[in-house]
């Protein structure tokens, strides 16, 4: 049985194959995966929030889309993987609870996955496939042998990117 | 005023664990009523958990639960969340739809209208208490459902919180009706960032 490592909420992990890294049970937070398919070495973070700059408390990067793919683009890096073959899948930023005036808060989800797609842009990394929105949880996880992401729900099925 | 969750005396956290056990008393008890059954409630945990943690609090990120999530508006912005483990909220609409035990096995409008009116129900009852202590005026809002990942659901409160810290301040209470252990469930309130220091300055143990 290939090791399974664990992404907690507001973290981030690296591995290389035969491993998998899973989060589980993600609503308006956003899972990054990125994956060199040809080192077989990849990153899953599990980010709350879109922007550190809005926010009081930055001590843990992890917890930014903004401050969290560059932290572990690095890691990426330093264990071989090349910058250019990098691909990124994403899934997640939902909306959990539907109230009539959605306020800012509640649309947190959507912010999520869009900055995370710009941040993705800035740093260049190719963004090929991604499961966002909707009203429902994930639990995501990136086989680190093949680069699928496969994204587990309770009541919409299952999907692999 | 900014606030340090981490520094918090054991005099501010017992006060804390007393709103919260007036609260949930208040509201088991409604709850007692609707169903007619005897209530069985926890003393409150108030605890201060790094944020990926609280989930961990109701048995794991990706266990299934119903949860109904209110805000509270008034002086002390806030939100509460009552969590039941999906099995609880089947057997507790079998009770308010007066089902046998074991026939609902999802939920249709109506049942989710119910555990809606449950959530405002216990939600009203809890505020009383904290409108007691604190001497505010709080109003819940129209209450929502959702039924999923708890992990998902709580990520909705997290991710306020995740604004301003990297930790929770939870105030929990577990309950449970007596002996056939039908229904369990978890209240929670969570002050946003910002409302901690109002709510204790407004109960007298501000520092």
């Amino acid at each position: 049985m290939a090791e399974l490592i664990k992404v907690g909420m507001a973290d981030y992990k690296v591995g290389r194959e035969p491993a998998s890294l899973i989060s589980y049970g993600l609503g308006s937070c956003v899972g990054i995966a990125l994956f060199d398919p040809v080192n077989k070495i990849g990153g899953l973070a599990h980010i709350m929030l879109p922007d550190s700059t809005q926010a009081r408390s930055t001590e843990n990067p992890a917890k930014f889309a903004d401050t969290c793919l560059p932290l572990m683009l690095d890691d990426l890096v330093r264990m071989g993987a090349l910058r250019s073959r990098l691909q990124a899948k994403i899934a997640g930023g939902a909306q959990m609870f539907t109230f009539v005036n959605a306020t800012d808060i509640m649309r947190v989800g959507e912010r999520n996955s869009e900055t995370v797609r710009a941040v993705l842009k800035k740093l260049d990394l190719r963004l090929i496939a991604e499961d966002c929105g909707g009203n429902y949880g994930r639990t995501v996880e990136l086989k680190l042998d093949s680069g699928v992401f496969r994204i587990k729900t309770i009541d919409k099925g299952e999907k692999e990117l | 005023m900014s606030e340090d969750i981490m520094k918090l005396s054991s005099l501010q956290l017992d006060a804390l664990k007393e709103v919260g056990n007036v609260g949930a008393g208040n509201a088991a008890t409604a709850l007692s009523q609707i169903i007619n059954r005897k209530i069985d409630m926890t003393v409150p945990q108030v605890a201060i958990l790094p944020l990926g943690d609280v989930p961990d609090v109701v048995g794991g990120p990706e266990i299934m639960v119903a949860g109904v999530y209110l805000r509270v508006f008034g002086p002390a912005p806030s939100s509460i969340l009552f969590l039941l483990p999906r099995e609880s909220a089947f057997t507790l609409v079998d009770m308010l739809m007066g089902r046998e035990r074991g026939m609902t096995d999802h939920l249709d409008s109506m049942d989710e209208s119910a555990l809606l009116e449950i959530g405002n129900i216990l939600a009203g009852a809890y505020l009383n208490a904290l409108s007691f202590f604190t001497k505010f005026t709080l109003l819940p809002s129209i209450p929502a459902l959702a039924m999923d990942m708890a992990g998902a659901i709580l990520s909705v409160i997290l991710s306020q919180l995740g604004q301003m810290g990297d930790h929770a301040l939870v105030i929990e209470t577990e309950f449970s009706t007596e002996g056939d252990g039908g229904v369990k469930g978890h209240f929670f309130l969570i002050p946003d960032p910002g409302s901690l220091g109002t709510i204790l300055a407004a109960i007298g143990v501000k520092e």
